[in-house]
């Protein structure tokens, strides 16, 4: 397999660096809205066939008589430069799709986790998985309207976070918001790496 | 992911799982590609001179793929363009990587992490955003 990162001299054109950072929390915590906010395309969708039938095998002959579903996940894309890409994308948020995740995660930045105050539980497993693979991750507290405010200590107590991980509060619709979600997480990462972001 | 077939009475096959469907009728009951690889953000080229058309066991799919790879694009905007799933478009691009049709520039793994230039340079893009 082809894994060059440079071109060669001269004409190929260059190859992007793509950073992938997921977007996770609980079901109906606001992912999708959130992918939808940042992303400079209309937030794309691709799916991921499950097969119970293929796994493990290179070939199911009378694949069409096993069942196959898919699950949709969101993805958005944020260039910042033409050879640097950001891609954003949305965790299943279904327990059974767990599988999904090593691949989405495979070589991510990082992550951001939507809590949803009404439904704090719901953003655990995602908290457990990004602490347990030293991921970086930030909490993005999603204000949703009619949800009791909690205060931002109160929320890191209930999760449970090291102190070092980074809260915010956000609004998942607000594209500005969501930049400084995605900015805050950057700047964990950088932290975490001993190398500051300056701020201009 | 368990090893032993689940049955006719997959769990996961409900509403929110998804319409089922019988996708790998282009791909001849494929399911995996023949390399492993194709991450979301592996970025898809077409060989310089690359002409799908006339080599025979190519579907129109893998015709499209070589044309959208003519500049640089990742796995998940090709199967988000084609509207295939991506594990269909993985199996494809597998064909067109044996043929020598593609090449696949895969991003560095887990443990890589972008120097300090490109973290400021996505910072700073961010907040121009």
């Amino acid at each position: 397999m082809d894994s060059v990162r440079s071109d060669p001299p001269g004409s190929a054109p260059r190859i992007p660096l793509a950073l992938k950072i997921l977007i996770a929390g609980g079901f109906g915590a606001g992912k999708t809205t959130l992918v939808s906010a940042l992303s400079e395309v209309r937030p794309l969708q691709t799916e991921e066939i499950l097969t119970g039938a293929g796994i493990g095998t290179d070939d199911v002959s009378g694949v069409e008589q096993k069942a196959t579903t898919t699950v949709a996940m969101d993805f958005g894309r944020i260039t910042i430069n033409e050879d640097l890409q950001v891609y954003l994308f949305g965790t299943p948020g279904q327990d059974r799709f767990w599988f999904l995740w090593d691949e989405l995660a495979f070589g991510a930045l990082g992550a951001v986790v939507l809590a949803d105050t009404r439904r704090l539980a719901d953003c655990f497993p995602s908290i457990d998985y990004f602490e347990q693979r030293n991921i970086p991750f930030v909490v993005g507290v999603n204000c949703f309207e009619g949800s009791r405010r909690f205060s931002l200590e109160s929320v890191r107590d209930a999760l449970d976070l090291d102190p070092d991980v980074p809260m915010v509060l956000c609004d998942a619709r607000d594209r500005q918001s969501g930049k400084l979600l995605l900015i805050s997480l950057v700047e964990h990462v950088a932290r975490q790496r001993g190398e500051p972001v300056p701020v201009p | 992911m368990r090893a032993e077939s689940p049955g006719p009475q997959h769990e996961w096959l409900d509403a929110a799982a998804g319409p089922v469907v019988r996708p790998y009728t282009l791909t001849g009951g494929r399911v995996r590609p023949a390399v492993e690889g194709f991450d979301l953000v592996a970025f898809v080229l077409a060989a310089p001179a690359a002409d799908p058309t006339g080599q025979p066991g190519l579907q129109p799919e893998h015709r499209r793929l070589v044309e959208r790879a003519r500049r640089p694009v990742a796995v998940a905007d090709l199967a988000a363009e084609l509207d295939l799933a991506v594990g269909v478009v993985r199996v494809l691009l597998g064909d067109l990587l044996a043929r020598g049709l593609v090449a696949v520039h895969e991003p560095r793994a887990t443990a890589y992490l972008p120097d300090e230039s490109i973290l400021k340079a996505v910072v700073s893009g961010l907040r121009a955003l």
